[in-house]
This record gives C-alpha cells, sequence and structure tokens, in this order.
C-alpha cells in the first residue's frame, strides 16, 4: 500500500516538476561550484536565480542545460537526466555571443530552424516584428541592443519545455530590457514552456516572475513564491535578496 | 511600462485593486469586456500567471465573469457594483482615518479639516 502511494506521489512529481536536482555537486579543480543541491522546480513557471557574481547561478543553469555534468548526484530535465542530449527539450540562451556576425537576421533564423526541430519559424517572424528586427541586417552591424533581442527571438521560437536564460538583460539599456521583457512575456506559452533566467537585474524583473532561488557560495539556500515574499514576509523581491544573501 | 508596483503587497493583489478602481471611477463600464490574459500581461509588464491569478481573484469578489470562449468581462449586476463602490470608499476612508489617528489628530481636526479641504476643491 505504501509502495503504491510512494509511486503514484512519483508520478505526480513528474507531472509537475520540470526540474529536479537531487544532491548535486559540481567541482571545478580547486573549487566546488555548487554543494549538495537538492530542489524542484514546477512547470510553467517564470523562475529566477538570484544570487552574486560567482554564487554559482551559471553552473546551475548549464547543468539543467546538460553543458556540465555533475561531479555527484543527480540532475532530471522533465523526467529524463539531463546529459548533452537533453537539448531537445532545452532551448539555452547563453550569456555569449553565440551568432555567426556574417549571417544575416533571416540566414540565422534559417540556421537555427535547421538545427532544431522544435523551431517554429513563424512564431520568429512574428517576433522580429514585435522587436523592430529586420531581417535583412547582418549580425555584425547590430547594435548590443538588438543582438539581444535577436537572441531572445531565438530561444523563444523553440517550442522546448524548458528555456533557459543566462543574464538576458545584462549590459542593456533600459529600453532594450523593457522590450525584452515585453516581448518574453507576449511569446512565453506557460501552458507548455518553463523559463528559468538568472539575472542581476532583480527589481525589474520582479513582476515577471512566479519564483525565485537564491544561490550563494554554491549553496542553493532557498526557493520561494514571489507572492509570498509580499503577501507573507512583506518585503520586495530586492529586500528579501538583501536578508537572503547577506 | 505599465504603472509601477507598491513593494509590499503581491503584484496580483494591486492587479485585483487597480481594476477595481478602474470599474468604479468608470473607466471599465458594467459588462465590459476585460483584455484578454496576455494583452493584460504584456501591458502591465507583468507575469501571464499573474494576470491569471488577479482575474480568479475579482471572479471571486464577483466583481467580474469570465465566459467560456469569449474572455472575462466586468459584472452587470449593479447591486454588486454599488457594494463594489461602498467597499473602496470604506477602505480608503478606514485607511486615512487610521493614519491620521496614528499621528494623533482628533476626529474633529479631521472632520475639519476634510470639509476645508472640499470647500477649496470647489
Amino acid at each position: 500500500m505504501l509502495k503504491i502511494n510512494e509511486a503514484i506521489k512519483e508520478d505526480l512529481a513528474l507531472a509537475t516538476d520540470i526540474v529536479r536536482f537531487d544532491h548535486v555537486t559540481k567541482r571545478y579543480p580547486g573549487k566546488v561550484a555548487l554543494r549538495d543541491a537538492t530542489f524542484t522546480l514546477p512547470r510553467g513557471k517564470v523562475i529566477g536565480l538570484i544570487g552574486p557574481n560567482g554564487s554559482g547561478k551559471s553552473t546551475v543553469l548549464k547543468l539543467m542545460a546538460g553543458l556540465l555534468r555533475a561531479s555527484g548526484g543527480t540532475v532530471a530535465i522533465n523526467g529524463k537526466p539531463a546529459t548533452r542530449r537533453i537539448g531537445g527539450e532545452v532551448a539555452y540562451l547563453s550569456e555569449l555571443d553565440a551568432l555567426y556576425s556574417s549571417f544575416t537576421i533571416e540566414e540565422t533564423i534559417r540556421l537555427h530552424q535547421g538545427l532544431y526541430e522544435d523551431f517554429n519559424q513563424e512564431k520568429a517572424h512574428e517576433m522580429l516584428a514585435f522587436m523592430q528586427l529586420n531581417p535583412g541586417d547582418r549580425v555584425k552591424n547590430l547594435s548590443k541592443g538588438n543582438r539581444g533581442r535577436l537572441k531572445i527571438v531565438l530561444a523563444l521560437s523553440r517550442r522546448a519545455a524548458l528555456i533557459l536564460m543566462d543574464e538576458p538583460l545584462s549590459g542593456l539599456d533600459p529600453i532594450v530590457r523593457e522590450s525584452i521583457i515585453k516581448g518574453m512575456i507576449s511569446f512565453i506559452d506557460l501552458e507548455t514552456q518553463t523559463v528559468i533566467m538568472t539575472t542581476h537585474e532583480v527589481a525589474e524583473i520582479e513582476p515577471v516572475l512566479d519564483l525565485v532561488v537564491a544561490i550563494r557560495d554554491g549553496q542553493v539556500l532557498k526557493v520561494e513564491e514571489i507572492d509570498n515574499i509580499r503577501g507573507e514576509l512583506n518585503m520586495s523581491l530586492v529586500e528579501w535578496m538583501k536578508q537572503t544573501l547577506a | 511600462m505599465g504603472e509601477e508596483f507598491n513593494s509590499t503587497q503581491p503584484i496580483y493583489h494591486q492587479l485585483v485593486q487597480r481594476v477595481c478602481r478602474q470599474i468604479v471611477g468608470g473607466v471599465l463600464r458594467a459588462g465590459e469586456k476585460l483584455p484578454s490574459v496576455r494583452d493584460f500581461a504584456v501591458r502591465n509588464s507583468v507575469n501571464p500567471n499573474t494576470v491569471q491569478r488577479a482575474y480568479a481573484e475579482l471572479e471571486r469578489l464577483a466583481v467580474v465573469e469570465s465566459r467560456r470562449g469569449l474572455g472575462t468581462f466586468v459584472t452587470e449586476d449593479a447591486a454588486r457594483l454599488d457594494e463594489l463602490r461602498e467597499q473602496l470608499k470604506d477602505n480608503q476612508i478606514t485607511a486615512f482615518v487610521l493614519d491620521m489617528k496614528e499621528m494623533g489628530f482628533s476626529s474633529e481636526e479631521i472632520m475639519e479639516g476634510v470639509e476645508e479641504h472640499l470647500a477649496e476643491d470647489k
């Protein structure tokens, strides 16, 4: 009886949790980037990974993307182990520029169409129009803001269950950040997708988040709902961060 | 960007208050259709889940009703709308009076102050 209940619980968790970390540790030579992290994240949410520089945010994101292998423990995405082959379920937007500079925007879209089966070209073009990007422009001639916009278009045009974004707003001016945030809200499908992003721009991104994960010194300190932080703890996310990460 | 949010109340709660104010203020009329969840979210730069939650709360308060496949509409129940108007008035006055009393103003001083202010406003 007990066993059956356990099995049902597992199934339910699988249906609701998109990310599952079980005692995950990541070591680099001479450094522990993530220490014994155990947590789960629900589906259909926009989730922020917050913490100071070097706290392990990007490491957590790369473990989810299957770009890093855990030194210990297991990472599961959508019920499957996060290996290099998880790329079909996960769209990963790196902090670094990973675009071919001699390509036009249109060529870049076509390249991604070829790379990913779940790439939705129609949605990509809708997003380009929304972001006021011209398909004929070459990547090398784009402003930093427009490169940021293009990267968001590429990530959100995939029908992947999980979309990971490393610092999507970092280094961009307020107008670009605003248009990226609006673009995200307009084009994410939270009925089928979950978004997880690392960010410094906490105050600005707060209205878009459902949930935050606080990370410091390689430790996942807390997973908390934004509504709880405000409703029960009577704090804004910025205040909560100061207290939690102090 | 839409209006800013205060930092202590949940955002969905602030959205509920905004819509109620718009209804009482006549910006949204009885029977009028609210924007879709997505449009409302984009306009205010908030998460669609948050808007969903705000709409559910408004529906629980019987201020709006959702019609399957058609969207969400301001209620046409005039009694409910009158009640909402009274509720907002009460809330606002309660908060104001509490503030004033905390600062040590007497009921007479508050009344006098309000009357003077309203007379000047005319």
